[in-house]
């Protein structure tokens, strides 16, 4: 029997829940005082992910930097092997909203992409 | 003098949501002016996601949310002017600005929607004794460096205060290789959204020590170290309570404030509680024909009510350009005042006027404290009309009540609307 | 080179000096150990031209202050910065203080201060109606004023510039010493400079060269002033100076408009032990809104839009020390210049360039150019001169700093006139860009931009205020850009 506990983010209540697990199953969850605890709790203990939002290097482009997002969310426990990406990564201007910038960051299967539009000076 | 029959000041979201709500009203004389490089305002630094679910029913980044109302404004074909600073609005509403181009120029528009955001308080404001050294941000000036500019203020950073910019910033900066030592809040509660405090502190550890502040500055030069102490009920600090954390970048998150130089020079009545102007139930000020919408009317924390609101400042400049609004009567024969009180800081609008109202009137107002377990209570004069339980109120979170215009107009000898917050 | 006359400090006594010795054919270096003119006391204190009256009489401080008060019309206008004669009330708000006006306006009567009267509450309350209800009476002084203290010092440095002055920052004076060859050999952390003569400007750091060099010891002591400075919006709160009654701790905490629109409270006086600390205190802060509250009411202290703090340079007797330090040939002091010493620096200029000029038998430049010009500030001109202007050069057309309404053409004057600034706080100081309601949230990355483009630098070496001052550690990202 395990123990874990979480502040709920669903609303401003924050309620603090408590999770009971037993080999990786959720036995219960407490705390919560709405259906969407319970939700967020299971998820979040067994299958924590998260939407990685940075920036990315860029040649050429009338800005220095692209600001960029994963295209779906990423395993939590893999923020910082897509940030080692991200960080080495360089991409050429134009580019557009929703252009890939990397596929496949840090092995996820999720691809990064462009959140803005930088133009190409020449 | 060139005559255009909407002037919108400021291209960021609520700028371009009136401005593409006005085009689709029919009008077809709009003009943006922009001071920065680029349309879309604070939104292209706001990269990380959480915009958007209530307009566009999908989770954005602040630059794509931006995007998509960039993409609509030039599909309108609406006119826009960027590096563009609006120097003076008259009270006959001769818009004076200057650019490389143009020089200084003037414009006489029919109607006028005040749009220019907000802007952070500075530490100055904050009277944080210590020096004054290099190292110190506002979070957002932080964040324009690290996220448009891509440049690290430093290593290792403090932050005061927890409104959701500072906690973005935290997770901003960590992901970018920094250590974030604690964030400190002078409130016993956070400002921020708890998602923000889970996703953005909590991943990564940072602590947040609530009712504590910044009492010493070091460094001469740079930033070296800032003491941290807890305060207490009074938000005074208590001796005895000191932390010294080494630092070399401290950012302050504490509070946004209207920006309303412009709308004070036209003479816009302001309110002292939002630091925005007085608004009518048309999101009209005491000039009439001059709108204000967005941060600048009053602090949100969702872009995408500031798009809703914006949206109806547009829709009613045009009904103002077309004689269609109706004009305010001089007496206040017929206008409902509200009346924000028991916990209830603002509303916005301050005024109803029945007959110029939409059928349901969404009324967003602030509480100033934290409520559990209480009720929203709206009063027709000193009928209650309105009763709803509510687990939480927090001074952070916008809330908002609906007005229906049949009920005001089935009571025509009412003047005031309260709200307030009852424990019962 | 060995110089005839070098300075030590480009603060604003130092540049008074330095201008008045620029009349002259002889050859002057400033040292400064800072990377601008004005970074010291002349950059942090009440900002007032005072009338003189309360100063001992006979006193070098008496005589300084009347004569740099009378000399501050035509200073100003030919150096062309703002100057206000918006006169000053002495306030007394208990009635057994009242002689203590009378003592202040014979006092001044005796320096020669001209315009002084002695006003019922009425008066006082006419002139000045949000002067606190207690008020008993009140000491008048029509040729009290109000001046930028940046654009004195600055304005005088480049004007001593024009005229041929060398200026050394970043040059800190760490040795003194007389040599055989009749010279004073100084030597710095930039290398060894030699002179005929010394001007011991240091302001906090006067008694340290003094020391050096003179067996007779003077002591400077930092005393810590605290002010508040707030937004254009409430700086009509109060049309003149308004000071409490003196105490042995100098002229109290005082409410004044500025010359740019700003209302300044402060200062307080607390003794240091730190010639760096120039830090705000809690209890300081407090004790200014305090004490400023006495004397006038309704104070609007929410309208805060910075602190700061500076030192006095305090000497022990409360007396500027100005001449030839008598077992020290060469060697001339100006030390112990604290308030008045913002409206002294042109009469303590005048004072030593005579003692100079007669010493080494000096004669007066043929081509010395007695004015500058301001940064040009398009907010002065019609429209249509603003147009002419930015046609021409179209980096007036655009706003940089919002608060201010700074243009870019005028941080491009400020960088690239003589002395120009080359940091935040230099554009800050000659431009105002970053010193309004939000300071510098909004401009300092644009004008960090401006900085690195104008002067070459890459941004990571722009900085606030020199030395180690950088405001960007590095750039984002493992690329190589």
């Amino acid at each position: 029997m395990e123990q874990r506990f979480l502040t709920c983010i669903g609303c401003p209540m924050g309620c603090q829940l408590t999770v009971e697990m037993d080999k990786g199953e959720v036995i219960s969850v407490s705390g919560n005082t709405c259906k969407r605890g319970d939700i967020y709790a299971r998820k979040e203990v067994t299958n924590p992910t998260r939407i990685v939002t940075s920036t990315i290097a860029v040649k050429g482009g009338d800005k220095a930097r692209v600001s960029c997002k994963t295209a779906s969310d990423i395993p939590k426990d893999k923020i910082f092997a897509v940030m080692k990406d991200i960080n080495h990564a360089v991409c050429e201007a134009p580019v557009k909203i929703g252009t890939v910038l990397i596929p496949d960051v840090a092995g996820t299967g999720v691809s990064v992409i462009a959140t803005r539009n930088i133009a190409k000076v020449s | 003098m060139k005559s255009i029959d909407i002037v919108i000041v400021g291209g960021g979201p609520a700028g371009l949501a009136a401005a593409v709500a006005a085009r689709k009203a029919g009008c077809d004389s709009i003009l943006i002016l922009e001071r920065d490089g680029e349309l879309g305002g604070i939104l292209n630094q706001c990269i990380h996601n959480g915009f958007g679910l209530h307009t566009f029913k999908e989770e954005l980044t602040g630059p794509e949310y931006a995007g998509r109302f960039i993409d609509q404004a030039m599909e309108l074909n609406i006119d826009y002017k960027l590096n563009t600073m609006v120097m003076d609005i008259s009270r006959d509403k001769v818009v004076t600005a200057m650019n490389r181009t143009d020089g200084m120029f003037q414009i006489q528009a029919k109607a006028v929607i005040l749009a220019m955001g907000c802007r952070e308080r500075p530490r100055g404001a904050l009277n944080i004794p210590g020096y004054r050294p290099a190292g110190i941000f506002s979070a957002g000036t932080a964040q324009r460096l690290v996220n448009i500019e891509g440049y690290m203020p430093g290593r290792e950073v403090v932050i005061l205060g927890s409104g959701d910019i500072g906690l973005i910033m935290a997770r901003r900066m960590t992901l970018e290789g920094a250590k974030v030592k604690v964030v400190a809040e002078l409130m016993p509660y956070s400002g921020g959204l708890k998602r923000n405090i889970v996703q953005c502190l909590d991943d990564y550890g940072i602590p947040l020590k609530l009712s504590h502040t910044v009492v010493d500055i070091e460094g001469k030069e740079h930033i070296t170290a800032v003491t941290i102490a807890e305060v207490g009920p009074d938000r005074k600090p208590i001796p005895g309570t000191e932390e010294r954390y080494t630092c070399d970048t401290l950012l302050l998150s504490c509070g946004l404030i209207p920006e309303n130089e412009l709308s004070q020079s036209a003479g816009v009545e302001m309110s002292r509680i939002t630091s925005g102007p007085v608004v009518n139930e048309s999101l009209e000020t005491n000039i009439p024909g001059v709108f204000a919408c967005g941060n600048v009317l009053h602090v949100h924390d969702l872009v995408d009510y500031v798009s809703e609101e914006a949206a109806r400042a547009g829709q009613n400049a045009v009904k103002y350009v077309k004689g269609e609004l109706g004009t305010v009567s001089d007496s206040t024969k017929g206008r409902i005042n509200l009346v924000a009180t028991d916990g209830v800081r603002y509303t916005v609008p301050s005024t109803i006027d029945p007959d110029r109202m939409e059928e349901n009137l969404t009324v967003r107002f602030r509480v100033g404290d934290v409520y559990k377990d209480s009720y929203v209570s709206v009063y027709f004069g000193d009928e209650r009309v309105q009763h709803r339980k509510r687990q939480i109120l927090a001074p952070g979170e916008m809330e908002q009540i609906i007005v229906k215009k049949q009920d005001l107009l089935a009571r025509p000898d009412m003047d005031t609307i309260t709200i307030k917050i009852e424990k019962d | 080179m060995t110089y005839d006359v070098i300075i030590i400090g480009a603060g604003v006594t130092g540049a008074a000096v330095a201008r008045e010795l620029s009349r002259y054919e002889t050859n002057v270096c400033v040292l400064e150990k800072e990377e601008d003119v004005c970074c010291g006391t002349s950059k942090a204190n009440s900002a007032i031209i005072h009338a003189g009256y309360d100063c001992e009489p006979g006193s070098n401080m008496a005589r300084m202050n009347v004569r740099g008060n009378a000399m501050m019309d035509d200073l100003c206008r030919d150096l062309d910065i703002p100057f206000k004669r918006n006169g000053s009330l002495v306030v007394c708000i208990h009635e057994e203080l009242l002689p203590g006006l009378k003592e202040l306006y014979d006092r001044g009567v005796k320096n020669g201060v001209p315009g002084m009267k002695l006003l019922t509450r009425e008066e006082a309350l006419a002139m000045e109606p949000n002067i606190s209800d207690d008020v008993k009476g009140a000491l008048y002084a029509e040729t009290a004023g109000i001046i930028c203290p940046f654009k004195l010092n600055i304005a005088m440095a480049e004007n001593a510039n024009q005229n041929g002055v060398d200026f050394r920052f970043n040059t800190c004076v760490e040795k003194l010493t007389r040599e055989d060859d009749g010279l004073w050999h100084i030597r710095t952390n930039n290398g060894e400079y030699t002179a005929k003569y010394v001007v011991n400007a240091a302001g906090v750091y006067a008694d340290v060269f003094h020391n050096m060099v003179s067996e007779q010891k003077i002591n400077i002591i930092e005393r810590r002033g605290e002010y508040y400075l707030l937004d254009r919006t409430v700086g009509d709160h109060v049309s003149h100076t308004i000071f409490p009654q003196p105490t042995k701790y100098g002229k109290g905490i005082l409410v004044a408009p500025t010359v740019h629109g700003n209302l300044l409270v402060g200062p307080t006086a607390i003794d240091q032990e730190d010639k760096e600390a120039t830090n705000t205190t809690p209890r300081g802060l407090s004790e200014i809104a305090e004490k400023a509250s006495e004397n006038v009411r309704n104070l609007p202290l929410r309208s805060v839009i910075t602190s700061f703090s500076g030192l006095r340079a305090h000497e022990n007797h409360h007396e500027f020390i100005l001449g030839e330090v008598s077992d020290a040939p060469h060697f001339i002091d100006c030390a112990g210049i604290e308030s008045p010493g913002l409206t002294s620096s042109p009469a303590i200029g005048e004072y030593i360039g005579n003692l100079l000029r007669d010493k080494m038998s000096l004669t007066e430049k043929a081509n010395w150019i007695s004015t500058r010009k301001d940064v040009l500030d398009p907010k002065k001109l019609s429209i249509e001169e603003r147009n002419e202007l930015i046609r021409k050069n179209p980096a007036y057309g655009q706003i940089i700093c919002r608060c201010e309404s700074v243009t870019e053409g005028e941080i491009l004057d400020a960088i690239h006139r003589p002395l120009g600034a080359r940091s935040l706080d230099g554009v800050k100081r000659r431009t105002r860009a970053g010193m309004g309601r939000c300071q510098a949230g909004f401009c300092s990355p644009r004008v960090m931009d401006i900085l690195a483009r104008e002067l070459n630098l890459p941004l990571t070496e722009i900085t606030k205020s020199g030395g180690k001052s950088n405001i960007v550690l590095e750039r984002s990202k493992e690329v190589t850009e």
